[in-house]
């Protein structure tokens, strides 16, 4: 007897019991479309994130200062004499301080504007460039000039159509001169990069009463100098804090070591958690075809006299298993995918991967050849005597 | 007319509990081809264990048993499954049919265990059907046939693979008087067409239909004769 027979029994058999068939396949259906489901949500997040580090640029430093003790401080003036020092090494570097506050332009208010503190540098780090007027100069820093630099999306809000420059505005009550507007970065809409207002770093630690600078961006002159360069800095933080808890410094591409490591780790207990649920639809299958052999002595031992040998009949209900397992698998992934599509899209970009849909569908048939193997090796063993004689 | 069954001095012992029962003890037995022979006895009396003999199902504890010259006392599984398929035919009491396949799918399943090509399993299944007077309802499943039909049916699927031996366990148990007897007369066609028969039965009437009677007590032969009509 060849394959293609058995397999046509089995289709004929997993047929004349569909309600049964799809009960014993609904283990392996939730196994494969929850690991589709789960590891495109996870490959779509890690894609969305690492896009947005990779984007960073990699040679760019992020220093974070963790001390919360105010007798030692790092300032925007300490930071930049350590840069000027250096000038082989660094060639760009930006302090943040952020805020959020509450802006006025005569009677026009806007909530819950992101005010950054920075530097001149600032601009040039983050791709940013001015379409009128001015950008923050050292010379505002010197001063703690109350100047701002604003987004287009900013300027719609409070101007409409006026020109901005040289206008005032109020932020949390301080008044600001608005000395240039920034280009467009992603299309204007509030909340976005360009609800933005760019005031001097010494300015904000004012305004905001924040003393310590937490944040500092470094850009690095070439990008064979990262490593050098960040021993330095942290050679510089040390220094000051005297002690390596006190501060972090990172680069883009340990930031994405850390993300693929999360990523690895995400995908091991995915898998785990999937092994485990397709383990359990595997019971459930073995449950079902000892059950099925039982009611089908019968059938098998009238099989058996009538020439069907011990490896026709394993092969009958090996194959029976494969055919529900792998069905399972393929409906499975087909609303894996669906849900990734339909559901999981509205948050992470959809991300599809054929391995995981080849190894998922592996595993089920492995599951239904593991499962299937105990039954059919019962109903191959049957004595076609007895089996005959059973009601 | 050579030899097709040889039998000598078989013998089968079952164990049930503390008893031994002795199915077969001792039967020797040769049936040529060509034959109609019945086997008749008692329950008990060890007709179901010399069928289930012949139709190469169990191996005895010794004795020789030579189907169509080859013997197949002791041999194993795999080639008995071989032999039945080749050599042997089977008529059940209680028809036994797939009820999942139709009329012809069930004639071709012992086709298929030989390995045939579908279009050699249709053509000797349709041809089987034929032979039996079922060519028109061959794509029925067997719920909705008659008994007669199923029987019909089932003798269809013994002859189907044209072997030596045909082997009919109460072929009429199931079936009214004149059911029963249109498959006897069916059986005495299919003798006539030169096929051999072995009825199995506990009926002295229904024995009686056949050439040659054998009659079986207590796993021993008692009678062996040609039937007088």
């Amino acid at each position: 007897m060849n394959f293609l027979q058995s397999l046509k029994m089995a289709v004929t058999s997993i047929f004349s019991n569909k309600g049964r068939s799809f009960l014993t396949m609904l283990g392996v259906i939730i196994g494969v479309a929850a690991v589709i489901a789960a590891t495109g949500f996870a490959m779509g997040s890690t894609a969305s994130i690492t896009d947005s580090i990779e984007s960073l640029g990699s040679n760019k430093l992020s220093v974070t200062i963790i001390d919360r003790n105010s007798n030692r401080d790092i300032d925007y003036e300490d930071f930049k004499a350590f840069t000027d020092e250096n000038p082989d090494l660094i060639s760009k570097m930006a302090p943040t301080v952020n805020g959020t506050s509450t802006v006025k332009y005569q009677t026009t208010v806007s909530e819950g504007v992101n005010v950054i503190g920075t530097s001149p540098d600032y601009a040039d780090i983050n791709d940013m460039h001015v379409q009128d007027g001015r950008y923050i100069l050292e010379l505002d820093m010197e001063y703690r000039q109350k100047i701002a630099v604003i987004g287009t999306a900013v300027a719609n809000e409070l101007f409409g159509r006026t020109n901005p420059i040289g206008e005032t505005i109020k932020l949390d009550g301080t008044p600001f001169t608005i000395v240039g507007v920034l280009e467009q970065k992603d299309g204007g809409q509030d909340g976005g990069e360009d609800d933005v207002i760019i005031i001097p770093v010494t300015t904000a630690q004012r305004v905001y009463r924040s003393a310590t600078i937490r944040t500092f961006t470094v850009l690095v002159s070439e990008s064979e100098k990262v490593a050098e360069t960040q021993s330095l800095i942290e050679d510089f933080l040390f220094e000051t804090y005297l002690s390596e808890d006190a501060y972090r410094v990172f680069n883009s591409a340990q930031i994405l070591d850390t993300l693929e490591d999360i990523t690895g780790t995400m995908a091991l207990i995915l898998g785990g958690i999937a092994v485990i649920s397709l383990l359990v639809g595997g019971i459930g299958i073995m449950n079902i075809m000892l059950v099925s052999v039982t009611e089908r002595t019968r059938e098998i031992g009238i099989r058996k006299a009538i020439g069907a040998r011990r490896s026709s009949i394993l092969s009958q209900f090996i194959i029976e298993a494969l055919v529900i397992t792998g069905l399972g698998g393929l409906i499975g992934i087909a609303i894996g995918v669906g849900a990734i599509f339909l559901i999981i899209s509205n948050f992470v970009p959809p991300v599809v991967d054929p391995i995981w849909m080849v190894m998922s569908f592996g595993f089920s048939l492995l599951i239904g050849l593991l499962f299937g193997i105990f039954p059919a090796y019962k109903a191959a063993n049957l004595n076609p005597i007895e089996a005959l004689r059973y009601e | 007319m050579t030899g097709l069954v040889e039998i000598n001095d078989l013998k089968k012992t079952y164990v049930m509990g503390s008893n031994v029962v002795r199915a077969l003890d001792g039967v020797s037995l040769d049936i040529r081809r060509g034959e109609y022979i019945s086997i008749v006895g008692p329950s008990g009396s060890g007709k179901s264990t010399l069928m289930n003999m012949i139709g190469c199902l169990d191996v005895p504890d010794s004795g020789n048993y030579l189907l169509d010259g080859v013997d197949v006392s002791d041999m194993n599984d795999r080639d008995l499954a071989e032999i039945r398929s080749e050599k042997i035919g089977f008529v059940f009491q209680g028809f036994n049919l797939l009820p999942r396949l139709t009329a012809l799918e069930n004639v071709e399943l012992p086709l298929i265990y030989r390995g045939y090509s579908h279009k050699k399993r249709r053509e000797l299944a349709l041809e089987a059907l034929d032979r039996v007077g079922l060519g028109e309802r061959v794509h029925h499943k067997p719920t909705e046939l008659s008994g007669g039909q199923m029987q019909r049916v089932a003798v269809a699927r013994a002859l189907a693979g044209n072997p030596p031996v045909l082997l009919a366990d109460e072929p009429t148990g199931n079936l009214d008087t004149n059911t029963g007897k249109e498959i006897l007369a069916m059986l005495e066609r299919i003798h006539e067409q030169g096929n051999t028969i072995i009825l199995i039965t506990h009926d002295n009437s229904l024995a009686d239909q056949a050439k040659r009677k054998i009659e079986i007590r207590d796993g021993r032969i008692i009678h062996d004769e040609e039937v007088r009509k």
